[in-house]
């Protein structure tokens, strides 16, 4: 009976509902893909609709092969590649696009569907948010309804009735769905090789600092990560968010030294710990947050001489470990600071602060002193705290020191090393995040790129490496009130750091909160937290080949659940001489003679009687019991009865 | 039972080629439903109706409805006759057993309306009185397709107080030949002799209310008329006015077929009749086969 169906063309309706469906799906990539491939994609979609409506014919086999060629060069061209995720994103698109124009049949459509569905997934490779999630979901809804639109030949069902049918298909898999995401083999790592390229254009600190390097990252509200503390919360200026520590400096940038790594921490530690659990955005480095002082290691990490949790291997996902830190400790104390490199500085630059530097130690002595007096200095001088400080020449700390006394953290910090080192007094730079903002939502610390912050250390004798913020010496309120209060009004400002509106403020804190409970439970499912919700659930055997029975006898136990309700309802409604009536028909098809669905028994029966009149009359008298049975008033028992034996006779 | 069939064959002798259409009339007066006859003119609407009510016994009228037609020439008006010094009443044509209301989508919506609302009732009132129409009382409305020129065509609501309508078309040859060799339709006409008596009819009428319409009919006609509801394919679904007129014509055309039980064949056989004037296509909002594809697309259950 199908037989004839699949060659049927497709509707315009079908046909606009597929274009339609397929360029919502592909939209999100719209930003990512080469101009001209969008415009490509989109004329393709505008032309298969106008060739529908207009009711022409579809352009040429040897047009078609000529346009995938050249469009596959021209993506070779463009990505040096077909291969990776945006090369093959990129071809995919452009294969849809030509697909579309050579769809003419019902059947050409379903294909198109199925990929639509596979186009659903390319999303995901460039952003797993709660609102590309929904949005997706909606993609997920459409493709679903587009293709029972596809399973109507004879007429177009109603749009309401489709999208109400293809909504209830999904929640139907729902529980299939969630059964999946829990008992799925998880891998360590993500399912797919990321390409290199993955994180062009991710934002966040870097293992060098020059003057204007941190301002920029103050304009980003991008997160750089989320802790959520045990106990309370320190106070806003003990945050600090230990980052690259930078030794080495050439006059204008500083870089870091390559880290000699160890496997456990020398750390005088003095006061009860800070616990804490982090989740750092990928940032595509090897360094993992932490407050200053990290205390632990966390799994797959080791630490640099210089205090910095560095992991394996680089920050590609979101991670998430435990931590404990000391706010108050002690480090280096023990060890000389290697002082050459601690001291050392760049020949020809600055002349006017290494005078100063060697006037300090002259009247100061020792590190201490010196260390206060500089900072004396700062604080009395009047330098200014700013986001956009004027532009230095090649001498920048002398400029910053004695002629603009205007800057940002990095300034501070960079010109107070090399003061400090002038005076002999070994120094350093550590970049990292101050502070961060409270979600109280979610009871968690949001700290975000606009956090970015520098400051020093100096290594006083007896006492090690010792935390000095220069930027606190001229602007107190930086580090107590975060980057909105140190700053006048009126300069620009990220939106998350200056609290226009207190309801928007409050929306996107829940927002946050929203994505940070995603983050943790949804995206957040790994091998890790696989294996303990299971243990959890008393499975100890967690292998993969365990969860692979589980899954399977799951799905069959929720596939054989909805069957039976499906049955139950239509069983409900069903005749037994129906159904006999149907097995007769069956057997008359194999003779065949089929009946079509909209054809009444008495015409069907003489339309048989015609086809076969050998076995006409047995036909002629079932269809009479029929009859009498479904349409007469009459008692039931006898006849159904008799139609029964009559049905089981009945031979071809 | 005889009877009816042999009214069938008479009319068929005048009618030629046309049974189908004629049974359809004969099922829509057996089911108490006023019929609507629309085709171009000269294919015998006017004939039909002529010998419906002829070869039944049923009085019969005829007005011709044009545009300066006033309800008062439909219904009647009262006369003061000086002679007895009061008003009397004078009944119009539509006080008859057989009215056969012509061209009807030529006059103005205010005479429809008098006949429409007649149809309805039953009954009709003038000057504050109310007067009973004979029984049985049917109207057969001839009417010109809507799209030639001079024509006021029914409003839907209207319309679909004809439980029928049909369209004779063209006859075909071998049928038009005939015609063509036979004698004059007019003389025919005056020569034909009722078949039966108007208390026959009743007693059909009565007959077919008892015919059965098991549920597994009943959730035919639902699905039928579900589909016209829920397709995208339709104007406007089928009321439930429409799905009754289903039922009872189905019953009148079981009754011809001499069954006591309506089948899922009689619904088919009736729907066009039934359906065509009230349902149109979404697409093009014509009503060319929507019938024919309202069939195909509905499964029996």
């Amino acid at each position: 009976m199908n037989a004839a169906k699949p060659i049927a063309a497709i509707s315009l309706r079908n046909t606009v509902w597929i274009t339609l469906t397929l360029a919502l799906i592909a939209a999100p990539h719209a930003e990512r893909l080469p101009l001209w491939l969008t415009v490509i994609a989109a004329v393709f979609c505008g032309w298969r609709l106008y060739l529908a409506r207009m009711r022409l014919e579809l352009p040429a086999r040897w047009l078609m092969i000529f346009i995938v060629a050249a469009g596959s060069a021209a993506i070779y061209l463009e990505y040096r590649t077909l291969f990776g995720r945006d090369a093959g994103v990129a071809l995919l698109v452009l294969m849809i696009s030509l697909k579309l124009m050579e769809t003419r049949t019902q059947r050409d459509g379903m294909v198109l569907a199925f990929i639509g569905y596979f186009l659903v997934i390319t999303n995901f490779f460039y952003s797993q948010s709660i609102p590309t999630a929904l949005y997706l979901l909606a993609c997920v809804w459409l493709i679903t309804a587009t293709m029972i639109g596809l399973q109507y030949t004879r007429e177009a069902p109603p749009t309401r009735s489709q999208l109400r049918t293809a909504a209830i298909m999904l929640a139907q898999s729902a529980p299939l769905m969630i059964v999946f995401f829990i008992l799925f083999p998880r891998m360590q790592g993500p399912l797919w090789g990321l390409p290199t390229d993955a994180f062009a254009g991710v934002t966040g600190l870097s293992d060098s600092m020059s003057p204007g390097s941190l301002n920029k990252l103050v304009f980003s509200e991008d997160v750089a990560l989320r802790a959520t503390f045990a106990g309370r919360l320190p106070p806003q200026n003990r945050l600090y968010w230990r980052g690259p520590v930078l030794l080495d400096f050439d006059g204008r940038t500083w870089t870091a030294a390559p880290r000699a790594m160890r496997n456990q921490i020398e750390l005088d530690r003095r006061e009860n710990p800070v616990r804490y659990t982090v989740t750092v955005e990928p940032h595509n480095r090897r360094w993992l947050f932490a407050l200053d002082m990290p205390g632990t290691l966390p799994p797959r990490a080791g630490i640099s001489v210089d205090h910095l949790l560095l992991s394996q291997v680089p920050i590609t996902t979101r991670t998430r470990y435990e931590m404990e830190s000391f706010l108050d400790y002690g480090i280096g104390a023990a060890s000389n600071p290697a002082p050459a490199r601690m001291l050392a500085l760049p020949a020809g630059f600055n002349p006017q602060t290494r005078v100063l530097g060697q006037q300090l130690r002259a009247q100061h002595g020792n590190s201490e002193a010196i260390m206060n007096a500089a900072l004396k200095m700062l604080r009395d001088q009047k330098f200014v705290y700013t986001l956009e400080p004027p532009l230095l020449g090649t001498h920048a700390v002398d400029e910053f020191l004695f002629e603009t006394r205007a800057g940002f953290c990095e300034h501070f910090a960079s010109a107070f090393v090399v003061l400090m080192r002038a005076a002999g007094v070994p120094a350093r730079v550590v970049t990292g995040y101050l502070g961060g903002e409270y979600n109280a939502l979610g009871d968690y610390l949001i700290v975000r790129q606009s956090d970015a912050h520098a400051w020093t250390e100096v290594w006083l004798d007896n006492r090690g490496w010792v935390r000095v913020d220069p930027t606190n010496s001229v602007s107190p309120a930086r580090a107590d009130g975060g980057l909105a209060a140190a700053l006048p009004d009126g300069v620009s400002l990220p939106r998350s750091a200056r609290a226009s509106n207190p309801l928007i403020h409050q929306l996107a804190l829940t927002l946050d909160s929203m994505a940070n409970a995603w983050n943790q439970t949804v995206l957040g499912y790994n091998l890790e937290t696989q294996r303990a919700l299971l243990t959890r659930a008393g499975l100890d055997d967690t292998s993969w080949r365990t969860l692979a029975v589980m899954l399977i006898a799951a799905t069959g136990v929720i596939t054989l659940l909805l069957a039976l309700l499906t049955l139950r309802n239509r069983a409900h409604k069903r005749d037994p001489a129906l159904a006999l009536y149907r097995a007769f028909c069956a057997k008359a098809a194999r003779a065949g003679v089929v009946r079509d669905d909209a054809e009444g028994p008495l015409d069907f029966a003489l339309r048989f009687a015609t086809a076969r009149p050998d076995i006409a009359p047995a036909a002629q008298a079932i269809t009479q019991l029929y009859v009498a049975l479904r349409y007469k008033n009459i008692n039931k028992n006898n006849e159904l009865h008799e139609l029964r034996q009559r049905v089981r006779q009945f031979a071809i | 039972m005889k009877k009816i069939n042999d009214a069938a064959s008479q009319i068929g002798h005048i009618i030629l080629g046309k049974d189908r259409q004629i049974r359809l009339a004969l099922a829509c007066m057996i089911a108490r439903g006023h019929l609507l006859i629309e085709d171009v003119p000269g294919v015998g609407k006017t004939t039909l109706a002529h010998a419906l009510a002829a070869s039944l016994g049923l009085a019969f009228q005829r007005i011709q409805f044009t545009s300066d037609l006033l309800p008062a020439d439909v219904l009647g008006v009262a006369v003061y006759n000086s002679d007895v010094s009061r008003f009397e009443f004078h009944p119009g044509p539509i006080f008859s057993q057989v009215v056969l209301a012509d061209e009807v989508n030529r006059a103005t919506p205010k005479a429809q309306s008098a006949l429409l609302e007649a149809m309805e009732e039953h009954q009709v009132t003038i000057e504050g009185e109310t007067r009973k129409l004979p029984e049985p009382f049917f109207v057969i409305a001839t009417q010109n397709p809507s799209r030639q020129i001079g024509t006021f065509p029914l409003p839907e609501s209207q319309l679909d107080r004809f439980l029928m309508r049909i369209e004779l078309g063209y006859p075909d040859a071998t049928a038009e030949r005939a015609l063509l060799r036979g004698e004059d339709r007019r003389d025919l006409l005056s020569q034909l002799k009722p078949c039966m008596q108007p208390a026959d009819l009743l007693a059909l009428q009565r007959e077919a209310q008892q015919v059965h319409t098991s549920d597994a009919l009943l959730d035919y006609v639902q699905a039928l008329v579900d589909h016209t509801r829920n397709s995208a394919g339709y104007a406007g679904g089928l009321s439930p006015r429409a799905a009754l007129a289903l039922v009872h014509a189905a019953r009148a055309w079981a009754l011809l077929d001499a069954r006591k039980h309506a089948v899922p064949e009689d619904v088919q056989a009736i729907l066009p009749g039934v359906v065509s004037h009230r349902l149109q296509s979404a697409t093009d909002g014509s009503s060319a086969d929507v019938a024919a594809r309202l069939l195909a697309a509905v499964a029996i259950p």
